[in-house]
């Protein structure tokens, strides 16, 4: 069974919007995707029924705020395979869960002498916390190489993992290259030599089935809103001994036990990383975002997303001019591809694409290290969702030849 | 500018055929061995590039001139222009037109006199209608401008 998008989009209120006289074609999603109403609707559900602080009161508002925000816990915990709920902790976004660790796990375990493995297809969350920690600590950051098409050089990663690692992170899926990468496989050479593996979930949890115990990761983190869900909130999951063991990193109310004018001790997880009053209205929404993906079945996401970027790609690389950055075939590959074309600059082309409601990405998109590894300092991008067509496909492929005819004149 | 007409005929606004024409044969590209201002400047939104180097007589007048870089038309269109701008110009000269430069693409309201002034520069007003790519056009004007203060201000 694959998903019925006709019916999804009737779910998504502003893919009715038109940019000027163009109905939109949204193929920014690996920015952050859209929300179907079930998500929107939730938002004003609590704000408008049962609004109140979480795991304060006694009053009935309370209680039915709390219960809402911890089940949205639980279904993420499920959603991505974990087993205890505890140990999903709420953040702003991927880029807080990174920190998170950073700073707690990195300053209490990494010293100097040790190293730091990322690879080349990190996004900026996913290097500079790293990198600062190497500062602060005098660790090495070592980085994985890419391949000449868009793979991870898995043979250099197992020189790279040595028993001088302390942690590994690695992105599921290159927000530039959609590229799925085998971290699995850096998991156990990580394991293997005594480290720990941080998994960017950030590309790969809205768009393929992910189970943290089968990945057998030691940290996880995403954002909600590249998932359906709002802005401003996101999931770092750890394994929960690790947690336990981990100093909290924010201080304030609800993160404590018992507190004097001298010291203070920590509430239980995963309360102790939760300081003061959290996001309670997205979290919430966030659980309903993935009721909705639930709902669907992240196989049949991903087999609607495989075969659209497989058109996509058939179609983009028909185009004479233009240039696929990662890979081109369509194995182990995401629903992001970015390209160059050989006389449009991507910043004209976005500029150009958007007078005909196109919306694509067009940067360096956030991994400056990586684009440039490609010896240009941006590119364009298009992102697919569950939403998109392989009529939307066309309109971008029309739209790119459009522009290049404008910029031949 | 959000609303309106779609389509490419709009562009025509922002891309002039002066701007596609620098884009397309950018001036004073020669790197010079000596530079008496040298700055580099880059848009970390979209990762355009501008690398700038003037030399200057006793006078404070540009005597010689290099502009370059990469991104994209109008940024680097942009910094084409403003290396004719400087032609035969003092600091304080340069300085004056890249405050009208800036004006221009904020949308102040401009003297049919300070227009003339700016020349082919005005191909360069369209622009002000797509606000996220007003940085780009402004990017080797700012970079110019910070790099003449800091110099009169030793
Ligand atoms: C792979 C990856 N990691 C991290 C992030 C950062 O996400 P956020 O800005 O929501 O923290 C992104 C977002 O673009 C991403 O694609």
């Amino acid at each position: 069974m694959t998903i019925d998008v006709a019916k999804i989009r009737a779910d998504f209120p502003i893919l009715e919007r038109r940019i000027g006289d163009a109905p939109l074609v949204y193929l920014d999603n690996a920015a952050t995707s859209q929300k179907p109403k079930q998500v929107i609707d939730a938002l004003t559900d609590y704000y408008t029924r049962y609004n109140a602080n979480v795991h304060r009161g006694v009053h009935t508002m309370s209680v039915e705020a709390t219960e809402a925000f911890e089940a949205a816990r639980a279904k993420v915990a499920k959603f991505i395979g974990a087993r205890q709920p505890e140990s999903v902790i709420w953040t702003r976004n991927i880029s807080e869960a990174i920190n998170l660790v950073a700073y707690s796990w990195g300053d209490a375990n990494v010293h100097a002498g040790d190293e730091i493995v990322i690879t080349a297809m990190e996004h900026h969350s996913g290097i500079v916390p790293w990198q600062q920690l190497a500062l602060r600590s005098g660790a090495t950051l070592r980085i994985i190489p890419r391949t000449g098409n868009g793979r991870l050089d898995m043979d250099a990663a197992r020189k790279i993992i040595n028993s001088k690692t302390k942690i590994v992170t690695a992105v599921q899926m290159s927000s530039v290259l959609g590229s799925v990468n085998d971290v699995k496989t850096l998991g156990k050479l990580a394991h293997e030599n005594g480290a720990l593996i941080l998994v960017d979930g950030a590309q790969s949890a809205p768009h393929m089935p992910v189970d943290v115990e089968d990945l057998d990761c030691d940290f996880f983190g995403l954002s909600a809103h590249k998932m359906l869900g709002p802005t401003g909130i996101g999931v770092l999951w750890g394994r929960p001994e690790l947690l336990k063991a981990m100093p909290p990193w924010m201080f304030g109310g609800d993160m404590i036990l018992e507190v004097s004018y001298e010291k203070a001790s920590w509430n239980e997880l995963p309360y102790k990383f939760e300081a003061g009053t959290p996001n309670i209205a997205d979290a919430i929404a966030t659980g309903v975002a993935v009721d909705y993906l639930s709902a669907l079945g992240m196989e049949n996401v991903r087999a609607h997303e495989i075969e659209i970027t497989g058109y996509a790609l058939k179609r983009l690389t028909e185009l004479e001019r233009v240039e696929v950055l990662g890979p081109t075939d369509n194995a182990d590959r995401g629903g992001i591809i970015s390209f160059n074309h050989a006389d449009v600059h991507p910043h004209d082309l976005g500029t150009a694409l958007d007078r005909m409601g196109i919306a694509i990405r067009t940067g360096h998109h956030c991994a400056m290290p990586l684009v440039r590894s490609y010896d240009v300092v941006a590119a364009a991008r298009a992102s697919f969702y569950i939403y998109n067509t392989t009529a939307e496909v066309d309109a971008l492929v029309e739209g790119i030849k459009q522009v290049e005819r404008y910029f031949q004149k | 500018m959000m609303g309106g007409t779609s389509g490419l005929e709009q562009l025509d606004e922002m891309y002039e055929s002066i701007i596609l024409d620098h884009y397309r044969n950018p001036r004073h590209t020669d790197p010079l061995d000596h530079a008496d201002v040298d700055v580099e400047a880059q848009n970390p939104f979209c990762g355009d590039e501008i690398h700038i180097q003037l030399t200057l007589d006793d006078d404070g007048k540009v005597q010689e001139i290099s502009v370059s870089g990469r991104g994209c038309a109008i940024s680097q269109s942009s910094a084409s222009l403003l290396s004719e701008m400087l032609e035969g110009k003092d600091v304080e000269q340069a300085m004056e037109q890249i405050t009208l430069m800036r004006r221009m693409l904020r949308n102040d309201n401009m003297t049919e006199e300070e227009l003339d002034q700016l020349g082919d520069l005005v191909a360069l007003e369209g622009v002000k209608r797509f606000p996220v790519r007003i940085k780009c056009a402004l990017l080797s004007w700012t970079a110019l401008e910070d790099a003449l203060q800091e110099r009169k201000g030793k």
